[in-house]
């Protein structure tokens, strides 16, 4: 836009004409002017807020007489790095590399083919069927899995039917990962967060894989490149930032989700679910502030590194 | 592209996933014809419609969804206006802090739901503002922005750059190039951007728990309606009219923003 700060010749000027003018010739200044105003409203209600919780994890409750201590100490960090609680992190963390993965390797087929193989209206029936789950109700698919899962549901009924009541009690006797139903179980709520957070991995991979230019495909395969090391050496890489794009979404989901862990699972604490009752009927808002920052650090690493793989622009 | 065909197992691997997708919904549909109104069992024992008649005479939900609609469509309205500030002040030039910029706003959405829930809860009762609807709203639209952004901005950096330069060259002023120029240009990404900005405000409910007090959204509703023992199947009603009302416009969206695309 260089030609455009040459002096043109002056217009009939409006006091309107004028400011947008002297704007146009302060662009530091209309930058200024058009961040005012998202500015004030994240630093306000957002970074301020957050910086409000963490200046509550330096406070206490008094183990007497149970009262909120607004006083610099760090007790309530010691409190936080005890053994049971260092489970809870690890619980929280291996369940959210788990959904993670897991959503990755069934979202890329099915984005996969929505990107290069659907027809237009097959892309569009495809794209209908992603955002549907997605936008019902979030607490009623979790209660419809509720049901699928339970000791009288769906998943029971079909072994049951089948005659296979033995398959499904062995992988229920699987230590760690099983339980005395699925509902009850960490591979349950492992179906659960995969399903529930699924879209939020389709949709970014589909958007990384739809800007893939088709020349660059056909050029791969001119240079004589099989399909299979097309997809590998072009396609797939590209497809990264996308992948990582949703990833985010996975795993922070996972990470701070606390309504699937109180329907699912043996109620062991994960950290959404800590940070809850914590705040809530424990009412030590410090240690619940404190157990924030686990996430939160984990999370902005986890930004700055995606951030360099290009995967923002696949958000 | 659609000349060349998938192979089986890619085809197999999208089925299966898409399977996976509708099967609960399919649940979900089944279950608001059970005549259990309690617990839920299967083979569901009888079939019944009257959970449809139960809703039209259960004002509270009507109440829940208004509530949720005006949430969603004030939070989707600031999103709009503030994520397209961002858009227009980041898209051409980088600046001290534009990294930073980039990172604040993702981080409504990428940091667990809880934690501005909590962080704005404790501040709400610190400040001693009292809990309502704008507290909801406020809530809703930070995390908003960022999805207003992400779309406008992709169209922003398509845009060529010639286009407001001849705009400007023919006399046109910042405001007359945005409005006949920009604006028509990134409206689509507007329309997609605010389509998945209402979506996340409308299905809310872990920040809402934190903002809400007394008012009660749809989510919220559904929550207190799953964890009662009656009348359990006029949910999954619930759930059936949200995706009914909102299946037009996702299509509507997606198609727009798709021809402005090829």
């Amino acid at each position: 836009m260089a030609i455009a700060t040459a002096s043109l010749p002056a217009a009939p000027k409006s006091p309107f004409r004028r400011v947008l003018t002297f704007f146009y010739n302060h662009p530091n200044l209309t930058l200024v002017m058009l961040l005012l105003l998202p500015m004030l409203w994240m630093l306000v209600f957002y970074l301020g807020s957050i910086g409000g919780l963490l200046v509550h994890s330096f406070y206490y409750i008094d183990d007497f007489s149970g009262v909120l201590q607004r006083q610099f100490a760090l007790r309530t960090w010691s409190d936080l790095f005890t053994p049971s609680h260092f489970d809870v992190f690890l619980r929280t963390f291996s369940m959210a590399l788990a959904v993670t993965l897991a959503s990755a390797i069934i979202a890329f087929p099915l984005a996969y083919y929505m990107a290069r193989y659907a027809s237009r209206r097959m892309r569009g029936l495809l794209y209908l069927g992603v955002m549907v789950p997605l936008w019902s109700s979030y607490l009623v698919r979790v209660y419809a899995w509720k049901l699928i899962l339970a000791d009288e549901g769906i998943i029971s009924w079909t072994f049951r039917s089948l005659g296979a009541q033995g398959i499904l009690d062995a992988i229920l006797a699987i230590p760690v990962i099983g339980g005395r139903s699925l509902s009850f179980s960490f591979l349950g709520m492992f179906l659960v967060f995969v399903y529930i957070w699924l879209p939020y991995m389709i949709l970014p991979i589909n958007a990384a894989l739809e800007r893939v230019p088709k020349s660059l495909i056909e050029a791969s395969g001119d240079l004589g490149a099989k399909p299979g090391y097309t997809f590998r050496k072009v396609i797939l890489p590209l497809a990264i930032p996308g992948v990582i794009a949703g990833s985010i979404f996975t795993f922070s989901l996972t990470l701070g989700d606390y309504i699937i862990p109180q329907i699912i699972g043996n109620s062991a604490p994960f950290i959404g679910l800590a940070i809850y009752r914590y705040q809530g009927s424990a009412g030590n808002l410090p240690l619940a502030a404190a157990f924030t920052v686990i996430p939160i650090v984990v999370m902005v690493v986890y930004l700055l590194l995606a951030k360099r793989t290009g995967a923002f622009e696949a958000l | 592209m659609s000349t060349e065909r998938a192979p089986w197992s890619l085809r197999l691997a999208a089925i299966g996933g898409l399977l996976f997708l509708h099967f609960p919904i399919l649940v979900i549909l089944l279950y608001a014809f059970t005549t259990e109104e309690n617990a839920f069992t299967f083979p569901p024992p009888g079939l019944t419609t009257q959970w449809f008649g139960a809703i039209l005479e259960r004002p509270d939900f009507w109440r829940a969804l208004i509530l949720s609609l005006q949430v969603a469509a004030i939070a989707t309205l600031i999103a709009i206006v503030l994520g397209t500030l961002i858009a227009l002040a980041t898209y051409r030039r980088k600046f001290f802090g534009s990294d930073s910029l980039s990172l604040l706003i993702v981080l409504p959405i990428a940091l667990p739901g809880i934690v501005s829930g909590i962080a704005l809860r404790s501040s709400i009762s610190v400040l001693d503002i009292d809990f309502s609807v704008w507290t909801i709203i406020i809530g809703h639209a930070t995390f908003c922005i960022v999805t207003v952004y992400n779309n406008v901005v992709a169209r922003l950096r398509r845009t060529s750059n010639s286009l407001l330069e001849a705009s400007m060259d023919l006399g046109a002023t910042n405001w007359q190039t945005f409005r006949h120029v920009v604006l028509p240009n990134i409206a689509t990404a507007l329309l997609a951007g605010g389509m998945l900005a209402f979506a996340l405000s409308f299905d809310e409910i872990i920040v809402t728990t934190f903002t809400a007090g007394q008012d009660r959204t749809l989510p919220i509703w559904i929550f207190d309606q799953l964890t009662r023992p009656r009348d359990r199947p006029v949910t999954n009603v619930a759930a059936i009219i949200v995706i009914l009302t909102t299946l037009v416009p996702i299509y509507l969206a997606y198609r727009w923003t798709q021809e402005t695309r090829d």
